[in-house]
């Protein structure tokens, strides 16, 4: 069982009124703007399930837009997000989807599109209390909840990547908490998470693409 | 530190130190989450600093909810102090007014502290602050009376659940006032066992609560339960710090209670399809 802090109980600070609707939306984004390398330009949200019934009611999507520019959970800008993100000149939509029932109740899609025409998508569950995790990524099921450092690898399924990732991390004192490989499927692209408890060092991202079936690296601190 | 799994081994832990629960908890929060008391005291500073913004701001100016169905009514019960025609008494009548007040602050997009929860936001603060204001307690007191709750709500979490979705608004309001009426008994001067009592008769008295808010929002009736959590966590204290004890342990009774919110029905749990969200009035603002 993950330790509960008692900052779980007397918290999180967070804007009103739902912390899974609201404070769970906006961390869930908060999560995949980290995860986002360039200037992001448009955003996306697909709701499911309870989000998709009471959204409007809950600030869902104030939140999840607040998240995506980086506002945490108690950010009072993310009442203004819409307003902010048409000044910084991001454009968003939101599409309920009441037709996929199989999902958690609190399940979000958000696809980025940066200015370079990167895009990137991933889903989101939001768990209750403002606990989330993140369960997709461009397709691929993860799992990642952001509560540890974590590096993620976007690489060829290829022999050998996984050594040089866990040898880069050693080479700098990094204690592994988790590691975990998803892929699509076999020879296809795989994804590597893995977890620290201490800081990730930021030049830890340069010596990872140097293997040539690292196609990305995503560094997630704290 | 080793971590206490339950309120026995929590009462076990304060014997043999000789400490109330929120000592305990603050050294468990600096042990096991591998930080300084600096930092935790900082962090609940801040926690408490949130708390007295949200309880005040609504009585100079009233904000509409989101869902237009709460906004004003902290206000209401402020203006109503002044006519002198008091009937709860001083601490019970300001503790309501709060818990209502943070309720409409979170209902508006403003900023709470969950505690454990936000739909049960009120209860906690509206309390604390009340006996602060009435008691003429230090913030240092009322930081320590924060750490009792949030030994009382990891119980919870841990050993039951704090989600009305799972377990209904007993989990929800019923665990903050059972958190507020342990953070009262602790701040009174009453023992850790006490404090566990207060708990326990707490969730006794809210057992079976459902989740029912209308038109699916965090606004009605929960601004109201919130009201109701205080007046039970006070009349808890009440009883617990004249000594008298309880036959039910709070470990027994948080068992009680997730096992109660399982059995309550799919329609009474934060889905807006029973309870005071289906009757015809409610259902004016249903969704669907």
């Amino acid at each position: 069982m993950s330790f509960i802090s008692v900052f779980d109980v007397i918290g999180p600070n967070m804007v009103g009124p739902s912390s899974s609707h609201t404070a769970g939306a906006c961390a869930i984004a908060y999560l995949a703007q980290k995860m986002n390398n360039g200037v992001l330009k448009k955003a996306d949200f697909t709701l499911y399930g309870s989000f998709a019934k009471t959204y409007q009611g809950h600030g869902t999507d104030h939140a999840l837009l607040g998240g995506i520019m980086g506002f945490a959970t108690d950010d009072i800008r993310i009442r203004d997000s819409f307003v902010i993100a048409r000044k910084q000149g991001i454009s968003f939509s939101f599409t309920p989807n009441d037709q996929e029932t199989e999902l958690h109740p609190n399940t979000v899609d958000i696809r980025m599109e940066n200015e370079d025409g990167r895009i990137m998508t991933l889903r989101g569950e939001s768990l209750g209390g403002g606990k989330v995790r993140i369960v997709r990524i461009n397709q691929v099921e993860v799992d990642f909840t952001g509560e540890y450092n974590a590096v993620i690898i976007i690489q060829q399924d290829r022999p050998g990547v996984a050594a040089h990732i866990t040898r880069c991390l050693g080479d700098h004192q990094v204690n592994i908490a988790f590691m975990r490989i998803f892929r699509e499927s076999k020879g296809e692209t795989a994804y590597t998470i893995v977890e620290s408890d201490e800081r990730l060092p930021d030049d830890i991202t340069a010596e990872l693409m140097v293997n040539p079936h690292v196609h990305d690296v995503m560094l997630i601190q704290k | 530190m080793k971590d206490f799994k339950n309120a026995e081994e929590l009462l076990a832990l304060c014997d043999e130190e000789q400490k109330p629960i929120s000592e305990i908890m603050r050294r468990r929060e600096c042990a096991l989450g591998e930080t300084s008391e600096e930092q935790v005291q900082e962090r609940m500073a801040r926690a408490l600093s949130i708390m007295r913004q949200s309880v005040t701001a609504p009585l100079k100016t009233s904000v509409r909810s989101m869902g237009g169905l709460i906004g004003g009514q902290a206000r209401i019960l402020d203006a109503q102090k002044e006519s002198g025609r008091e009937l709860c008494g001083d601490v019970l009548s300001q503790a309501i007014t709060y818990a209502m007040a943070v309720l409409e602050v979170n209902a508006s997009m403003g900023v709470i502290v969950a505690a454990p929860t936000a739909g049960s936001s009120g209860v906690v603060p509206g309390l604390l602050l009340s006996l602060q204001e009435h008691g003429s307690f230090s913030d240092g007191e009322i930081i320590n009376a924060l750490f009792n709750a949030g030994a009382v709500g990891y119980l919870a979490m841990r050993n039951a659940t704090v989600a009305g979705a799972v377990g209904g608004c007993q989990a929800e309001v019923g665990v903050a006032a059972a958190m507020a009426a342990s953070a009262a008994v602790e701040l009174m001067g009453g023992s850790p066992r006490q404090c566990l009592d207060a708990a326990s008769t707490v969730l006794i008295n809210m057992l079976g609560l459902v989740c029912d808010p209308v038109g699916g929002l965090v606004e009605y009736p929960c601004q109201n339960r919130n009201a109701a959590g205080v007046a039970n966590a006070l009349a808890a204290a009440r009883i617990a710090l004249a000594g008298i004890r309880q036959i039910i342990s709070f470990d027994e009774m948080l068992d009680t209670m997730y096992h109660v919110g399982r059995r309550i029905p799919y329609e009474l749990r934060e889905t807006a399809l029973g309870g005071c969200a289906a009757t015809p009035s409610g259902c004016k603002f249903c969704h669907t």
